[in-house]
């Protein structure tokens, strides 16, 4: 049996009759007799050497395919090799939230940086030091918007569906109405979104580039909505932004996305990282932590968790959020890898990736591949039609050590990054040229 | 400390990419951002040292002592590490066909299974991803359940005056009003309080036990049973199950639902603030209203199957999988007999620690504790002016990090100690020494203390001013 207490059998004993005790089973006296577990029906635990090969047995049952065209909400990109061995410091690791700024300054100084990178990045004025998740971020992206006379929340079709379910399950709770506007040939009609927008309507969460990969018509948006008197919340890919306009130029009131992309694994879903930045009128309704400089008694500058009369732990059941712990090594995953990445890296992974993605794309029509979302601009996913059933077509690709893009609305949503090279597009399409052959 | 913006030099930067090699995408002028953002560039040999001197100045569980009360700072095995950073679990796609992740479902699986077994529970998520979002998740299987017999009168959730404050932020957010029930003397739930605050419009209770001054509540049958009685369901914070794990169960006690901490009780390290993981188990009867996708077995494969009225999504994907793999490492390593020897240890740590203390300190309940303490300084900062605050910051200078302060709320000058049972006896011999040489100090040279820490990097922050005129993002300037 594995165990991590230090003190022996011996130590136990002295401490026990330091305290008046004979057993340990006198410390659980207090315990009502009747519900007293007497042993639990699990395993006999295990040495170290038999848990690394349990481990290692369970993560040989998975397939890790080397050649990845599937997104869908987690993509896998380039992670440069100082970005593990930073986050992998213990202090980083095995730190709790930073209550204690004297001894947490590392920490402190890291979210700060975060926070900034991710301003910059969004071009938003205030950014919070992470939620769990992208979904839950737009959910709780919807909460800042609320007013007296304003709650419903409008929600495009064309967001990625997780998303769609976490808004909807976050506002039913709470009696937000959720109006999500179908989506017209994989984007967002403006449109359509005015007609959705009354006296009632609270905000407007579109995403861009959306599910299919399409960028959205925002400026027709974001006047359509607040020319209604709401608010308008986007969903970005951070990778995104190393290159197209930003929430910040298109003038949205709040952006929200999934900061995997940032130097995180894939890693079956999580851990993830839910960024916001918003615009500074909004900052004291954003939730979660948040970190601000200041001085110390003597003059130095130094930095500390702040605004917290936001938060749970003082504004109880009045507070803007339940959130407490967040994804604070994963906002520093973000920030490593953004400045190993630098303006130049970041501009480089967005570009190869929508070229990648593009020149796919064009290699599919050829096979009969056809584009559903037409002329409309995208990033680096995008909907085809499929020839040929999209699981059959899938599992003959698995087969050959390739995960296709992701089975859709009866089509395929392909995409890649700076990772698939040209030659390995080439292998993918000389593949499916003999499945349908 | 120099930022990562004030290290950056125009033009700095490693080859991270290679060109590309298929044609760029010509986008129209307005679909691009008109400057590129300001992130550093930097030569990745200053990028390692900016890290390695913020590491410096961030104390983790390796560094000391961290008897931070509630939040269960264990020592975090390295064995749990390596099992989650491996290919097979880190290099997959969360869409991936079932087929090719049966090891990773078999870890969801497994890890409900003995979960469940160790809170007596029926069924388990894994998709809220820390404790505040386990309460709500948890709520919200309670919401489910009374709208799903038309019980739509039950609007209210019953939180003892010690709770942590997620309780009732999270009670609001799944749609309920607060009821606030007082403790009684011996720091319980006051019955009779509990009693007249139940009835027709209770949805259900949320309680710690044991609760956040560190003690069981010997009338835990009797609570449940009231809020039972009255029609109401019970929830269990799992915040300090590291106190009873293997000696008694949430779900024999009464509890209806619980949520754990995987990042405390199952010794997976908070990296500063998170990622955490916040797994909610529950009794059958609510296991149809789970969020989806939950796993199950069928026919020997492991398959995600979505529970028959799922309240839907709470986050996106499975939740934090690899803090899972790490809590299933450290779930194995320990056994049907490590898990109860683990919070023996706990128990008895704080209450080693504890009667060190005791002739010294005041203790705000005088009594047998759990697998923590509050002590109350009330009487130090009447006699010598020296607070909580004061003792908290003094003990930074000794290397360790201090208790949780001025909580729980019904404890004045409160700091709360939970040393878990990964600490060896010396070092809690060392911290109590630590603890009694700061009254001495509090006893002849107060000043000093209001003025501690004296040696870490820095002093005592102005928090009001970075409330009042915040400053949340470096300064480009022009």
């Amino acid at each position: 049996m594995g165990s991590y207490i230090p003190s022996t059998g011996e130590e136990r004993q002295a401490m026990l009759q330091a305290i008046g005790l004979t057993s340990t089973d006198q410390l659980f006296d207090v315990v009502p007799e009747s519900v007293r577990v007497r042993s639990l029906d699990l395993p006999e635990g295990l040495s170290e050497l038999e848990v690394g090969q349990k481990m290692a047995e369970l993560a040989a049952k998975n397939r890790v395919f080397p050649s990845v065209f599937r997104g869908a909400g987690a993509y896998r990109h380039y992670i440069p090799s100082i970005v593990k061995t930073v986050t992998s410091k213990e202090e980083f690791l095995t730190a709790y939230t930073p209550y204690q700024a004297e001894i947490s300054q590392g920490v402190l100084q890291s979210i700060f940086e975060y926070q900034t990178q991710m301003c910059e990045l969004t071009g938003m004025d205030v950014s919070n030091a992470s939620v769990y998740d992208g979904a839950v971020a737009a959910a709780e992206a919807v909460f800042m918007c609320q007013e007296r006379k304003r709650s419903a929340v409008v929600v495009s079709g064309a967001v990625d569906p997780q998303t769609i379910a976490v808004i909807k399950t976050y506002c039913e709770s709470r009696e937000v109405p959720v109006i999500v506007v179908p989506a017209d040939g994989c984007a967002t009609d403006p449109a359509a979104i005015q007609a959705a927008l009354d006296g009632a309507t609270a905000a407007v969460y579109v995403q861009s580039p959306n599910y299919y990969g399409v960028l959205e018509d925002m400026d027709a948006i974001v006047a359509a909505t607040h020319a209604a008197g709401a608010k308008v919340i986007m969903g970005v890919n951070p990778i995104s932004l190393g290159l197209l306009k930003t929430p910040g130029e298109y003038g949205v009131d709040i952006a929200v996305g999934e900061g995997q992309p940032l130097g995180m694994p894939l890693s079956f879903g999580g851990p993830y990282l839910g960024f916001m930045t918003c615009k500074k009128a909004m900052m004291r309704k954003l939730p979660g932590r948040i970190v601000g400089e200041t001085k110390d008694d003597d003059g130095n500058r130094c930095f500390v968790l702040t605004l917290q009369a936001r938060e749970q732990h003082i504004r109880r059941e009045k507070a803007s959020s339940n959130i407490c712990s967040n994804e604070a090594l994963c906002a520093m995953t973000a920030s490593v890898y953004l400045a190993a990445m630098g303006p130049k890296g970041l501009r480089q992974a967005a570009e190869s990736s929508a070229a990648h993605a593009h020149y796919l794309a064009g290699e599919l029509a050829k096979l009969g591949f056809g584009l559903r979302s037409g002329d409309k601009p995208f990033f680096h996913e995008f909907l085809t039609d499929s020839p040929i059933e999209p699981e059959t077509l899938c599992a003959k690709l698995e087969e050959q050590g390739i995960l296709g893009g992701l089975p859709v609305d009866g089509g395929i949503l392909w995409c890649c990054t700076e990772c698939n090279s040209k030659a390995e597009i080439d292998r993918l399409i000389k593949v499916i040229g003999e499945v349908l052959a | 400390m120099k930022l990562l913006f004030e290290r950056s030099r125009a033009g700095r930067g490693s080859d991270l990419l290679p060109a590309c090699d298929v044609p760029v995408v010509t986008y129209d002028q307005g679909l691009l951002r008109a400057e590129a953002p300001r992130l550093p560039e930097m030569a990745e040999v200053d990028l390692s040292r900016h890290y390695t001197e913020l590491a410096k100045q961030t104390h983790g569980v390796n560094d000391g002592f961290y008897p931070l009360g509630s939040c269960t700072m264990k020592y975090n095995p390295r064995v749990n590490e390596e099992a989650a950073a491996q290919p097979g679990f880190t290099q997959l796609h969360p869409l991936q066909p079932v087929e090719t992740v049966q090891g990773a479902l078999e870890v969801i699986y497994t890890a409900e299974k003995m979960l469940c077994e160790i809170t007596g529970m029926d069924g388990m998520t894994f998709q809220p991803a820390a404790g505040a979002h386990g309460e709500y998740t948890g709520l919200l299987l309670i919401r489910k359940y009374h709208q799903s017999r038309g019980d739509t009168a039950r609007t209210k959730i019953i939180v003892p005056d010690s709770a942590h404050g997620t309780n009732p932020a999270s009670a609001t957010m799944a749609g309920f009003k607060v009821v606030s029930v007082p403790s009684n003397e011996q720091g319980g739930v006051d019955l009779d309080a509990l009693r007249k605050a139940v009835g027709p419009d209770t949805a259900g209770l949320m309680l710690t036990n044991p609760n956040t001054v560190g003690l069981f509540d010997p009338n835990i049958l009797e609570i449940t049973q009231i809020i039972h009685d009255a029609g109401g369901l019970c929830y269990y914070d799992g915040a300090n199950l590291n106190a009873i794990m293997g000696h008694v169960r949430p779900g024999d006690m009464g509890f209806d639902c619980v949520h754990l901490n995987l990042h405390k009780t199952f010794s997976t390290p908070h990296g500063g603030g998170g990622p955490g993981s916040g797994p909610v188990g529950c009794k059958a009867m609510l296991a149809q209203f789970l969020p989806s996708p939950h796993v199950e077995e069928k026919d020997g494969k492991f398959v995600f199957a979505a529970p028959e009225h799922t309240m839907g999504q709470v986050r996106s994907f499975y939740g934090n999988f690899l803090v899972v793999v790490k809590a299933l490492a450290y779930l194995i390593t320990l056994g049907k007999e490590g898990i109860p020897e683990a919070s023996a240890g706990a128990v008895l740590n704080a209450n080693y620690l504890m009667k060190q203390l005791a002739g010294a300190y005041d203790m705000s309940y005088d009594t047998q504790c759990m697998h923590e303490f509050v002590m109350t300084l009330q009487g130090l900062a009447h006699d010598t002016g020296v607070t909580a605050m004061d003792v908290a910051k003094r003990l930074l200078d000794f290397g360790m990090h201090p208790p949780t302060m001025y909580f729980p709320l019904i404890v004045h000058e409160a700091l709360m100690v939970e040393p878990t049972e990964t600490e060896s006896m010396e070092t809690l011999d060392e911290a109590a020494r630590v603890f009694l040489d700061i009254l001495a100090e509090a006893k002849t040279d107060a000043e000093s203390l209001h003025h501690a820490p004296h040696d870490c990097p820095i002093g005592r922050p102005d928090e009001v001013t970075a409330a009042r005129s915040p400053i949340l993002r470096y300064d480009f300037g022009a």
